[in-house]
């Protein structure tokens, strides 16, 4: 026998008998998908999977600083420090596929929060849901992703953002009833997200009498869209409802206003769109324009003067630069809550998380007092006590101002 | 007499003109139908078509830096479209200072040449630098690596501006004179519109006699016939590329500044698609062909921004528009069947295809 293998022999036999102390103290993992051990001084690992790169980036740049907010103001989870790595998913398909891809390779992960975009989910969602963690998204709003039987919801995910049946309904009334229209038009980009809100958008308008004009689809990087606007002025909307990204949707506000037919139309974008680049890219024709949200004016106490102090220091910046931060901060703090729930403790202070136990202690989570409002999940992992305003943007102005409800 | 014709057809010939057949079949059956259904009017085409040539415009300056480089070393210049990011995404943090110091439109002339200024002195510049650092050591090795590093070079310029620049929208401010529209008859013509394809038509007319009747222009086209002789009968070889560069980075500056006139934001990928419509814009017309690069372009503009409704509408096809690039570069496919060298590039000698 050689002199290496003998010593690997005799360390295994230590080891044993260093186990074999801790006699029936040790812990046995039992969860029906495994467990995560994590040993005394390493850190519980969580990671973020959010667009932090491109022109949509300001979308996921903002979470992830409501993230570190959360981990930042939380300090230790049972003693272990919080440990928070990412990928960027990019707000695609092809993003999501490697963020998730290089995420589900990684054992020692508890929890991923993300995605930042509904497209990217339905690629990176089966893969971080196969590797057994608990995915929690602050900003995918596609109804499909928690819709009970659907293909695209999976075990493990949840959200603390709306849902966009919410949204695209909000969007519809207040066309309807606030602004008195009756023909409106919808434009999306192909994005799982820019789909279900349209779909549910004209559905609702058309319930509550409206007529719905043309439903255009535009390519997310393109940047001439007066063709495609020409092309919807000829059913005669008073009202575009586009609730796509940033740079496209910009570029739009920018130029409906040109063509001939659109010069007095109301235009409408949804929560993709509430950022800085919004004034910035559409320039002046950028007043007038509405977008909904999540009702700041609705969170808690908290967001002001505990929350908002520490993501300016965090992210040096003098106002958040996009509307998710909150429930990104709410999805971390579900996470360190449910932890507490389930982890097991040895006398060592080694940690043991059951992914599974972990899991249903997410879906369990119920009245929760989150800065979003009071969070309940239902058993497909809708958490978020909705709460939808419209903003109006004004040119060279930011935040845009709350006009309803 | 058939045996031979027989001989002569392989059966890529075969599959290669049914497509051809299939799309001229659908293009003219789409186009029929929406003309019958009367959706829109003639106001609506013109309209239509105005955008399509502004936007054939701008391609046409771009693609015309992808033509001079190609006819000159036979290599695709990739990085050329963050050659053409660069100069206008400088120049909105120029116009932003002429707006601090109110001349934007008390002298809206003067702040748009001043504006054009910067845009053409950094995307020259760049496109020198890029030529001379990245281009020139690698002149004779292999024509894959050139390729390749003009690749690298793409993402490494988009990510140097990133950095520079951050990677958020940047606004090109509005201009009061270019606000607002011309009425030619019943035909209504945006101000920028027609700026852009007045400008674009006319620094074409200028940089094709660049090429045609300056004598560095002469040496450009004797270099590009052949580098060895060029050299022989003393020309300075590096001078006449490098002066290459600097006139496509030129052209690419300005067709910034007119990109940013029609679509008011820059951003550190803003080249990436332009940048490829251009390229596909020089091989339609026939890469290497001056006049090919401008024809090429207004083709594609053209198609882009009439085709979705004219071929498509008709058929009853939802939301066409998002169809705009599968439409153009089916067309360019049609095109390149029946014209495997592009609609202008016959002239091409043989040793240069």
């Amino acid at each position: 026998m050689s002199k290496r293998l003998f010593a690997l022999l005799a360390a295994l036999v230590i080891a044993s008998m260093a186990l074999g102390a801790c006699g029936p103290a040790a812990y046995e993992c039992t969860d029906a998908i495994g467990c995560v051990d994590i040993a005394p001084g390493e850190p519980i690992h969580i990671a973020y999977a959010m667009v932090i790169s491109g022109p949509d980036e300001t979308l996921g740049i903002d979470s992830r600083t409501g993230v570190e907010v959360a981990v930042a103001l939380k300090g230790q989870v049972l003693g272990h420090d919080v440990q928070l790595t990412g990928e960027d998913e990019g707000c695609s398909a092809e993003g999501g596929q490697a963020a998730g891809t290089k995420l589900a390779a990684d054992p020692t992960l508890v929890a991923v929060i993300g995605t930042s975009c509904s497209s990217a989910a339905r690629v990176a969602v089966p893969l971080l849901s196969q590797a057994g963690f608990v995915i929690i998204s602050a900003s995918n709003t596609a109804p499909d992703l928690t819709r009970a039987g659907d293909p695209n919801n999976f075990p493990g995910y949840l959200r603390t953002a709306h849902n966009d049946e919410v949204q695209g309904a909000a969007a519809a009334r207040f066309a309807f009833e606030k602004m008195g229209v009756t023909k409106a038009a919808t434009i999306h980009d192909g994005s799982l997200y820019a789909e279900s809100l349209q779909a549910v958008f004209a559905k609702t308008f058309q319930e509550l009498g409206g007529e719905i004009t043309s439903q255009e689809a535009v390519d997310p990087n393109a940047t001439d869209f007066k063709s495609v606007l020409t092309s919807i002025a000829a059913g005669g909307p008073e009202f575009i409802y586009h609730p796509i990204f940033v740079k496209a949707g910009s570029l739009i506000i920018n130029q409906a206003k040109q063509v001939p037919g659109l010069e007095t139309v109301y235009l409408m974008g949804a929560d993709g769109m509430f950022s800085p680049d919004v004034p910035e890219g559409a320039g002046e024709a950028v007043e007038g324009a509405f977008v909904s949200s999540p009702d700041l004016a609705a969170f808690s106490a908290d967001y002001q003067t505990t929350f908002l102090p520490k993501y300016k220091e965090l992210a040096g910046v003098e106002d958040p630069v996009s509307i998710f931060h909150a429930h990104a901060f709410d999805a971390a703090n579900m996470i360190f809550a449910a932890i507490e729930k389930v982890a097991v403790q040895d006398a060592d202070g080694t940690l043991h998380i059951g992914r599974q136990a972990l899991r249903d202690a997410m879906y369990a989570t119920a009245n929760y007092p989150g800065l979003t409002g009071n969070l309940t999940c239902t058993p497909t992992g809708d958490c978020a006590d909705p709460k939808i305003a419209v903003y109006e943007y004004h040119a060279g102005q930011y935040p845009p101002e709350r006009i309803w409800p | 007499m058939l045996r031979t014709w027989r001989q002569r057809i392989t059966v890529t010939d075969v599959v290669v003109w049914t497509i051809g057949l299939a799309i001229a079949v659908m293009v003219i059956y789409g186009s029929a139908k929406t003309l019958a259904l009367g959706k829109y009017n003639a106001v609506t085409w013109i309209d239509l078509s105005i955008t399509g040539l502004a936007l054939g415009g701008v391609y046409a300056l771009i693609a015309l830096g992808y033509t001079l480089v190609y006819g000159i070393l036979r290599m695709i210049n990739f990085a050329h479209s963050e050659v053409f990011m660069s100069g206008p995404f400088t120049a909105a943090f120029a116009a932003d200072a002429l707006i601090a110091l109110g001349w934007w439109n008390k002298y809206p002339i003067l702040s748009l040449l001043l504006v054009a200024l910067v845009a053409v002195v950094v995307s020259a510049t760049i496109a020198v630098l890029l030529e001379r650092i990245a281009y020139r050591p690698l002149r004779s090795a292999p024509r894959l690596v050139p390729l390749i590093t003009a690749i690298g070079a793409s993402f490494f310029l988009q990510y140097t501006f990133r950095g520079l620049y951050g990677s958020g929208l940047k606004g090109y401010p509005d201009m009061e004179l270019l606000k607002g529209f011309w009425m030619l008859g019943s035909i209504r013509i945006f101000k920028t519109q027609a700026i852009v394809i007045i400008g674009a038509v006319v620094l074409m007319l200028i940089l094709y006699a660049i090429v045609q009747k300056t004598k560095m222009g002469k040496a450009m086209r004797s270099v590009s016939e052949d580098k060895e002789v060029a050299a022989l009968m003393g020309i300075d070889v590096d001078k006449t590329i490098a002066y290459t560069f600097a006139l496509g980075g030129t052209a690419a500056g300005l067709a910034g500044i007119l990109y940013l006139l029609l679509f008011p934001q820059a951003h550190f990928y803003m080249g990436f698609i332009p940048g490829l419509k251009a390229f596909t814009a020089a091989v339609l017309g026939g890469i290497g062909n001056v006049p090919g690069a401008f024809l090429g372009a207004m083709v594609l503009g053209l198609l882009e921004s009439v085709g979705p409704s004219l071929f498509l509408d008709g058929m009853g096809i939802p939301a066409p528009y998002q169809l705009k690039d599968a439409i153009a570069f089916t067309i360019l496919v049609f095109i390149l069947i029946f014209r495997p060298s592009g609609i202008l590039g016959e002239r091409l000698a043989q040793t240069k295809a």
